[in-house]
């Protein structure tokens, strides 16, 4: 690359070439003059940024592009995780909050807050993180990357970067810190009381919940020595001395019995001394009372309905069970101890979403209120506002799995990116199968007799112990070794041990719109004649179609699961594979290497039918995007111990697949209608 | 004289324990009673259970308790019937029979202990079933020999349900033969007493590890396969006993067996240094 800085002139074609700025009548002089003056390595890292959002969405590319341009000179080396903040708030709430998270991120850097190289970024410690909140106690928390720290008392927030602490340990330590915090908050009852009376006699509520977050962190730093005195003392050590003004407050809240309503008291204390400048405490995260318990107030309509239905479903199996009276539920709130939970509570008759549920329940309110466990009639319980569509929406468009998809351009992931669904697997006409059993019969036996032979075939082992036969050969030799006075060997025979196969293959199947005609007959017929030689040999298959339409919409159609028998109805699905939509293949690897992962079997191995280049709706995925998602589903499957063949029908020659099947093995077929020929001697010599 | 005369079977003799002193147990339900049950009524015994919750101590301390000699076998995936019944061994000129260890368990009257039978292959679990039913008898088809089991002689099976995997799973003709316990992690103040009995250390440290050991028992299938059983949490008791520091001690011997991914490990360092 040239070291020439770029001219304003040439920055604008190159910002119109990107985000094609003159159909929007806009004008890119403006970023363009400011990015002059930068170094041209800067300039052509924003230049990169505006392009990778540009291929997202026009608008993004434009914010990117002008932002970057205002604020690259003060960003520097931090430009890329600047952008990659603003590109992952797109993914997740649009283009107002990338607005935000751009803003904050410069806001926090101007701060200072990213002035040492010692650092810890979100993504780095996540994994970590996530685990460790996972094995405390308590209802599960998800974790997430956002401009503050706080809690909504179901998924947990922490800043995308931490810098505060002079070395990374520290900075680690900061992040444990901060999320043992917020978790303690769900834990510990921050949200069980309603603070607004009490906020609302403020004259701004911002400083008053930094107070009250503040004498929270003091209570909850307590609690958690209680029970993890490490954690506690780790927190301690962060934060160094409480103020002298403050610590008799602290040592107040520290009291077992302590509970948010201390904290709301003094709160209320402080209001009338009159509250100076909050001090700063980089461990401790906001606290957002009013969001957190609304979400609390939704969960817990739906977990008092589950309880409800569980315990009425359970007294309608048999009417002396549930209500207080019975013996198998104890009183579940024990009096005078509202704040303890124990998780182990006795609801060991009820079915464990049941039992999670009250779990959660006894939570929030520190106890389940009686009018749960009273017994209200088989089915007569009421709905709670809001409960009803809350299913209805889970049952109807809650995908079944949701999968990270790999930017390239970003090199990073796009967390929880591409929805996958399950779908039910078209039935086509079973004539169709039988046709093409009887049109290709020939062929069928020869395959069938030339897989009969690959079947798990037994070898003899020489020298045992025992078996079935003398081991002539070892006999001479002990026979030798006698006469010699040697000490002989007492392995003289011969075990015949039949060798298994062990092998598991996942057929995965393109049916993406372009495969329609000749193509789609090539794949289900390749696959009757598949279905009949491996049924020769016994091993374990199955076979799902792929296709989609947007990340939002990957659907996966089982035609035969690895449990499913090679019957009339799984012939019907495979006649049944029709020419749908678009083929995103990452997330349909993805999930299928998970499915076969799970097969018990020494060897695995994916092999993929396609017609051509991964493509979806949108230009997104097709070209580079696409094909380097698949080479890393791929090269994931790989590190699964999962072997990948792919097979693709391809007249014009195709020199993009080195690049994406460079993890696997592939082999190209200019002809759909050789395809059912082929597919069976590959398959042969895959496992033979 | 050949010396290789005399030195092969002596090798290869199956070992009968006689347990002279009590193996510590600590009971958590009704399995004490229904054991001896069974034992009383010649019925074969299934224990089901994840790794290191004392299934083969229980069986040592049954044993004990019934006063009957122990024979364990440790199963796994090359395991023959030949392992178990028996086989013919060359000992200089002649062939020496040479009993498996469920053969001499049934001519003993003991119990025979066969630990995570799933991991036997499939075909030697069938070799069990006459002793399981009505017949109580070992056919030994290589001698043409059918012993019939004493009423001493009792089998014991264990397997862990944990491993979710299809071939792992026994076979419903297997399984329907035994009278079934189910064992789990006992609860925090029985497991504290264990582990501060077994390991040797003071019953605030006892329950540290106890609260650690049910940490890491949430992250399963959340980055472990299995979480830290009451045996691990004795070993880190004894490195304790010994003098280490508590957090070197469960880092050796709880967190490093435990996981080799780097997240897991990092977090299961900062549930250590969380609890102690």
């Amino acid at each position: 690359m040239s070291e020439r800085k770029l001219f304003a002139h040439e920055l604008e074609v190159r910002l119109d070439e990107l985000l094609l700025l003159s159909l929007r009548q806009r004008s890119a002089a403006e970023p363009a003059a400011l990015l002059e003056t930068l170094p041209r390595e800067l300039q052509e890292r924003v230049l990169h940024w505006a392009g990778v959002a540009a291929q997202t969405s026009d608008d993004l590319g434009w914010l990117i592009a002008s932002r970057a341009a205002e604020q690259a000179a003060s960003l520097g080396a931090q430009l890329d995780d600047w952008a990659r903040a603003g590109l992952d708030a797109y993914d997740h709430s649009g283009l107002a909050a990338t607005r935000r998270a751009l803003n904050d991120f410069a806001a926090a850097h101007r701060a200072g807050a990213f002035e040492s190289q010692e650092g810890v970024a979100f993504g780095a410690i996540e994994g970590r993180l996530s685990r460790f909140l996972h094995a405390l106690e308590g209802r599960p928390l998800k974790l997430a990357s956002g401009a503050r720290a706080w809690t909504d008392s179901e998924t947990l927030w922490l800043p995308e970067r931490l810098d505060a602490a002079p070395d990374a340990a520290g900075n680690r330590r900061l992040y444990k810190a901060i999320a043992a915090l917020l978790w303690a908050q769900t834990r510990f009852g921050s949200f069980n009381i309603d603070p607004e009376p009490e906020l609302a006699q403020w004259p701004a509520p911002e400083p008053a919940l930094r107070w009250f977050a503040l004498f929270e962190a003091m209570r909850l730093e307590a609690c958690i020595a209680r029970e993890l005195p490490g954690l506690a003392a780790d927190i301690a050590g962060l934060r160094g001395p409480w103020p002298a003004q403050l610590a008799a407050t602290a040592a107040a809240l520290a009291r077992p019995q302590a509970s948010a309503a201390d904290s709301l008291a003094c709160l209320a204390e402080l209001r009338r001394v009159g509250a100076g400048e909050t001090p700063n405490f980089p461990h401790v995260g906001a606290l957002d009372p009013l969001a957190a318990r609304r979400v609390r107030a939704v969960r817990i309509a739906r977990d008092t309905a589950t309880l409800r239905q569980a315990l009425n479903l359970l007294r309608a199996v048999d009417p002396s069970a549930g209500g207080q009276d019975h013996p198998d539920y104890p009183p579940l709130a024990a009096e005078g101890q509202t704040q303890h939970v124990d998780p182990q509570a006795e609801f060991v008759a009820l079915p464990p979403p049941a039992r999670a549920a009250a779990r959660s329940l006894q939570q929030d309110l520190g106890e389940i209120p009686p009018e749960v466990l009273q017994a209200a009639g088989p089915g007569a319980w009421a709905p709670v506002d809001g409960v009803d569509s809350y299913a209805a929406v889970t049952v109807t468009t809650q995908p079944d799995a949701f999968y990270d998809e790999w930017d390239y351009r970003r090199a990073a992931w796009r967390h929880g990116w591409c929805h996958l669904y399950e779908m039910k697997a078209p039935v086509g006409d079973h004539a169709w199968v039988d046709e093409v059993r009887t049109r290709h019969a020939h062929l069928i036996r020869s395959i069938r007799r030339r897989f009969e032979a690959l079947r798990g075939e037994d070898k003899p082992q020489r020298r045992q112990f025992d078996g079935e036969e003398i081991d002539l050969d070892a006999q001479v030799e002990a026979r030798a070794d006698r006469k010699s006075g040697t000490e002989p060997s007492p392995r003289l025979f011969i075990h015949r041990r039949r060798i298994e196969r062990s092998l598991a293959v996942m057929f995965m199947v393109d049916m993406s719109g372009s495969t329609k005609g000749w193509v789609n007959d090539a794949e289900r017929e390749s696959l009757v004649l598949l279905c009949e030689a491996i049924e020769a040999l016994g091993d374990s298959y199955a076979i799902y179609g792929f296709s989609g339409w947007t990340r939002t919409h990957c659907d996966i159609y089982p035609v035969k699961r690895f449990s499913d028998r090679y019957d009339a109805a799984t012939r019907s699905r495979i006649a049944g594979i029709e020419a749908k939509d678009y083929t995103r293949m990452g997330v349909a690897v993805r999930h299928l290497t998970g499915l076969l992962a799970r097969q018990n079997t020494r060897h695995k191995l994916l092999v993929t039918l396609s017609d051509g280049r991964p493509d979806d709706y949108g230009d997104e995925y097709r070209g580079r995007y696409g094909i380097e998602d698949t080479r890393r589903a791929l090269l994931e499957a790989r590190e699964k111990g999962i072997r990948s063949y792919c097979v693709t029908i391809d007249r014009h020659g195709a020199d993009y697949l080195p690049q994406l099947y460079g993890p696997a093995h592939y082999a190209v077929i200019d002809d759909a209608k050789k395809l059912p020929q082929k597919i069976a001697e590959i398959y042969r010599k895959l496992t033979g | 004289m050949n010396p290789a005369r005399n030195s092969a079977p002596r090798a290869l003799a199956t070992p009968l324990v006689h347990l002279a002193s009590e193996p510590y147990y600590h009971a958590t339900g009704d399995e004490l009673e229904v054991f001896a049950s069974a034992a009383k009524s010649g019925l074969p015994v299934m224990l089901k259970g994840p790794t290191g919750c004392g299934k083969t101590r229980f069986v040592e301390h049954m044993a004990w308790r019934l006063q009957r000699p122990l024979v364990t076998v440790a199963c796994h995936d090359d395991l023959t019937t030949a392992d178990l019944v028996g086989r013919y061994l060359i000992v200089g000129d002649e062939t020496v029979w040479m009993d498996g260890p469920l053969t001499a368990a049934v001519r003993a009257g003991a119990i025979c202990y066969l630990d995570e039978i799933v991991e036997a292959r499939k075909d030697t679990t069938v070799v069990i079933h006459p002793l399981t039913d009505s017949r109580r008898a070992l056919p030994v088809e290589k001698r043409g020999e059918y012993i019939e089991a004493p009423p001493d002689f009792m089998l014991v099976i264990s397997y862990n349900p944990g491993y979710q995997s299809v071939l792992k799973e026994m076979k419903p003709s297997t399984r329907q033969r035994f009278v079934a316990l189910d064992f789990d992690y006992p609860e925090a103040a029985i497991e504290a007493r264990i582990v501060a009995h077994e390991g040797g250390v003071d019953d605030d440290t006892a329950r540290k590890l106890v609260k650690l050991g049910g940490l890491t028992r949430k992250l399963k299938g959340a980055g472990l396969d299995e979480g830290a059983g009451t045996r691990l949490l004795v070993h880190a008791a004894q490195l304790i006993a010994s003098g280490m520091s508590p957090a070197i001690a469960c880092t050796a011997a709880i967190a490093r067996p435990l996981a080799d991914e780097t997240d897991t490990r990092d977090a299961l360092d900062d549930l250590i240094r969380a609890v102690f």
